[in-house]
Order: C-alpha cells, then sequence, then structure tokens
C-alpha cells in the first residue's frame, strides 16, 4: 500500500487535496468538467494524459490541490471513468483511497436529452433516473421516457458548483 | 407460469413484463373473454370505479377501457378533453392523480409527455394503467395485439411475422418488438428507407436469438402475421417524397397474392389508406377483432391491477 502511495504521490507531491488516478484514457479533461475547474482556477492543478500502467494500458491522472469531492461527483465520474480511484490527501499522505463504482440507480445527475421527458417538465415533483443497463459499453436508460444514452453521456450531465476545502 | 402469482400494481411498460406475466394475461384474457361471452362477468367490479385521465384526445382506447370497465359492473368517471382538466390552471399530474386517487379504485392515463404514466404511478394509492405516454408505451396495445395473434394460432412461438410501415417513430411497432423479444419468432421489417427499424431494436431482437431481415418491397408471402402501421406525413420534410413512398406501402387485393393461406392482417388502428377496404372482407382482415380483443384484455387488466380473481 505504501509502494503504490509513494508511485502516486511521485508524480508531483500535492499537500491537501485531491488525486484521481485510473482515469480511462483521454477522459482526464472531462474529469475536469465534472469537478467545474476551468480557466478561473487558481490553485495547483497537474494533469496527466496517456501514462503507461499496469491495470489499463494507458491512462490519465489528475490532481487537485485545496479541493474536495463529494458523492454527486464521484458518480459522475464513474460514468466516464468507470475505473478510476479517488485518493484523499491529507498533509502529503493519503487519507481516504476508494474505487469509484457505478450506482444500478444515477439520480438527479442527468439531464434526460428527450425534451418530451416529464422530467424535463417543469413543476413536477421530480428528479430524472437513469438506469444502467449496460456497463461497458455504457447504455443508460431513463426510468420514466425510456430513453437510452450511450455516447455522449457527459453531454447531459447537469453542472456541479466546484466544492473547495 | 403454472402457480403464478399477480404482483404488479400499476401497468405502466411493457419493458416492466416478464414472458410468464405476458403469458399470464393472454391466458387469463382467453378465460375472461368466454366469460363476457356467457355473460358471467357483470359483477366482478360492482361498486368500483375507474378513473380515465386522457389529457390528450383518444376516442378508441378511452371508449374500450369505459366498456371494459362497465362490462365488469364498475363505472366511469373523468375527462377526455385536456380544456376541461385543472392542468390547464397549471396543476402538476402529480396532484392531479393524488386527487383523483381518493376518488376511484383504478386510473387510466393518457397524456403526451413521455413517462408521466410512471409519474403517476409513484404518486398514486391505487392502480395506474397507461393508456398511452406521447411517443413512448401503450402496454395494453400490445398486449391485445399478442392476444389476437394467440388466439389465432393458439401459440406464439414458431410464427413468422412482418411488420410494415413505419418502424422508425412507431410506438406500437417498437412495443410489440419489444414483447415479441421473449418468443422463438421470425420477424421481416418492411418500410421506407427513410423509415427503417432503430438499429438498437434490430441488435437487441438478434442478440436475443431472433432472426430478423429488412426489406423496402412490399413482399407479404412466408408471413402468419402482416402488422402494418401507418406511415405519417409529418415524418416527411418534403411532401412529394411522402406521396412517391406512400404508394409502395399500400396494401391491396394484389398485394395479397400468394400469401399464406392462413395468414391475418393487423393493423393498430386507424387506418387511412394504408390497407385497401376491399380487404376487409377477405378471410385474412383482422384488425376489427384485434381493436375488439381489447375489451377482454383490459378487462383482465383491470381485475389484476384490481386483485380480482376471476378464474
Amino acid at each position: 500500500m505504501a509502494e503504490k502511495e509513494d508511485k502516486v504521490l511521485k508524480i508531483k507531491t500535492i499537500k491537501n487535496g485531491i488525486v484521481i488516478d485510473h482515469i480511462t484514457q483521454g477522459k482526464a479533461p472531462d474529469v475536469l468538467k465534472i469537478l467545474g475547474i476551468d480557466e478561473n482556477f487558481r490553485d495547483a492543478l497537474t494533469l496527466a494524459m496517456n501514462v503507461p500502467s499496469k491495470d489499463l494500458s494507458r491512462k490519465d491522472i489528475v490532481k487537485v490541490e485545496n479541493r474536495d469531492i463529494d458523492t454527486n461527483e464521484i458518480n459522475k465520474i464513474a460514468i466516464i471513468a468507470p475505473d478510476a480511484t479517488i485518493n484523499i490527501i491529507k498533509n502529503y499522505k493519503v487519507v481516504r483511497k476508494e474505487k469509484v463504482s457505478l450506482p444500478e440507480r444515477i439520480i438527479g445527475i442527468i439531464k434526460c436529452p428527450n425534451p418530451k421527458c416529464i422530467t424535463n417538465k417543469e413543476r413536477e415533483p421530480i428528479a430524472s433516473v437513469f438506469i444502467v443497463k449496460q456497463i461497458n459499453p455504457l447504455i443508460l436508460s431513463c426510468k420514466y421516457c425510456e430513453r437510452e444514452i450511450t455516447s455522449e453521456i457527459l453531454t447531459y450531465l447537469r453542472s456541479s458548483q466546484p466544492s473547495s476545502l | 407460469m403454472k402457480g403464478m402469482k399477480w404482483t404488479k400494481k400499476h401497468i405502466i411498460s411493457i419493458n416492466d413484463f416478464s414472458k410468464d406475466e405476458i403469458d399470464f394475461v393472454l391466458e387469463k384474457s382467453g378465460i375472461l373473454e368466454r366469460k363476457l361471452n356467457s355473460s358471467r362477468t357483470s359483477s366482478l367490479m360492482k361498486g368500483k370505479i375507474l378513473a380515465n385521465l386522457f389529457f390528450e384526445p383518444s376516442t378508441r382506447t378511452r371508449m374500450s377501457f369505459e366498456a371494459s370497465m362497465k362490462r365488469l359492473g364498475g363505472i366511469t368517471i373523468g375527462f377526455d378533453y385536456p380544456g376541461i382538466s385543472s392542468e390547464v390552471k397549471g396543476e402538476t399530474i402529480a396532484d392531479t392523480v393524488r386527487i383523483v386517487s381518493g376518488y376511484a379504485d383504478v386510473i387510466v392515463i393518457r397524456h403526451p409527455v413521455e413517462g408521466s404514466a410512471r409519474l403517476a404511478s409513484e404518486y398514486s394509492n391505487v392502480p395506474i394503467i397507461n393508456g398511452g405516454d406521447g411517443a413512448n408505451q401503450h402496454p395494453t396495445q400490445t398486449l391485445l395485439d399478442l392476444y389476437t395473434i394467440k388466439k389465432e394460432f393458439k401459440k406464439i412461438d414458431g410464427l413468422d411475422i412482418c411488420i410494415v410501415g413505419d418502424l422508425k417513430y412507431g410506438r406500437t411497432v417498437h412495443s410489440l418488438t419489444s414483447a415479441l423479444e421473449n418468443y422463438d419468432v421470425s420477424i421481416r421489417f418492411i418500410s421506407p428507407q427513410e423509415l427503417r427499424a432503430p438499429r438498437q431494436i434490430v441488435k437487441s431482437l438478434s442478440d436475443r436469438g431472433i432472426e430478423v431481415k429488412e426489406t423496402t418491397k412490399l413482399n407479404l408471402k412466408n408471413s402468419d402475421v402482416i402488422y402494418v402501421t401507418r406511415i405519417q406525413k409529418e415524418r416527411f420534410p418534403d411532401p412529394q417524397e411522402y406521396e412517391r413512398i406512400k404508394g409502395a406501402f399500400i396494401l391491396n387485393l394484389n398485394s395479397l397474392e400468394g400469401i399464406r393461406d392462413n395468414a391475418i392482417i393487423m393493423h393498430p388502428l386507424p387506418r387511412v389508406s394504408e390497407i385497401s377496404t376491399d380487404i376487409d372482407a377477405t378471410k385474412h382482415a383482422r384488425y376489427f377483432e384485434q381493436a375488439k380483443n381489447g375489451i377482454p384484455v383490459r378487462m383482465t387488466l383491470l381485475c389484476l391491477v384490481c386483485n380480482i380473481k376471476f378464474w
């Protein structure tokens, strides 16, 4: 475990923040979008892409200083990078490490692309619910209008507010 | 299926049904139709109220449910014109359903917004039956389609089924093919190139081991069931293109040459011109009987969701 942590931290050590490892190759920019990180972000950010990996042939890594992560964001990352691991760093140490996991139902974080879906109707007391029908490649189905989405899922992710430490 | 206990409270989507549940409904519909023919159904739902909430116009489905409830001895309330409902005052579907579920024992809802019936089921204390939610689902239509096929051939497995018309947008077609995935059938899709069945549907059928053929030629030979749907004008940006294409998919007496002797022609109705009226008198026409079959099937579903045992 200690050896693995060293490897993770070797790229660039951060004092406090998050390290998201084992991101599906090419998806690091999408992870930044999920975290709401754009040109206005002022803390240290390391983005590594196409890094050789033991588990995957190539992977991406994202390290963000002074940033926490919430369950909603973890669920969103699971949708685009199902093998990612989240490391929470405090005072240069990994205090928590978890692998993202795709819930059976994804609630409230994807906007249904069907404009005629009840979940897009104003005033109804309803959150979008997507059922995971298949993991690889990912197929989600709206619980209400039954529309399936496969590619371009990121387009339909609802934007989140950045949460800082 | 033997000894199966019915547990479904709501009828929302054909995709919620297992094969056993579909077969259960078809078998019980047969029993109920025999009872209906000998006038032994008129007290099954005595004292019960069905609320028909039709947020968009529908003559057939609404009347079919109304007739079904009345044949069971129950009564119906409701509306079939959105202009007189509280929706025009801004009431949500959730609120309407919560209120009406205090008035009635079972609710049938038709609404143009997709997923509305599923939402209704989450806010209702009484069973909800989906009478059509936009382009999404119309499960009772699919069940009466399957009932018509089973009644004719005494089986569904082993049949050759061809589906003609608008396979891209047709809600009926999508629900029917989804239900047919449970059976050992072969399917031939006949449509204009522009209105081919979605790839996802073809793949899903093939994945289940069902033989699927696609063609643009109106060849009805070697089929047991010929299921025809309407090609809607509004699907074509160019009206001339529509006029050119629609003619190639009109069934007339000539198109029946060489078809199987016992083949049946079905249509969810209303038809416009896709089946010429001279076919009505042939032994193959089954679309009016198909509509009539909606009565025992809907009566069965009303009884099942209200826990009324009639067998």
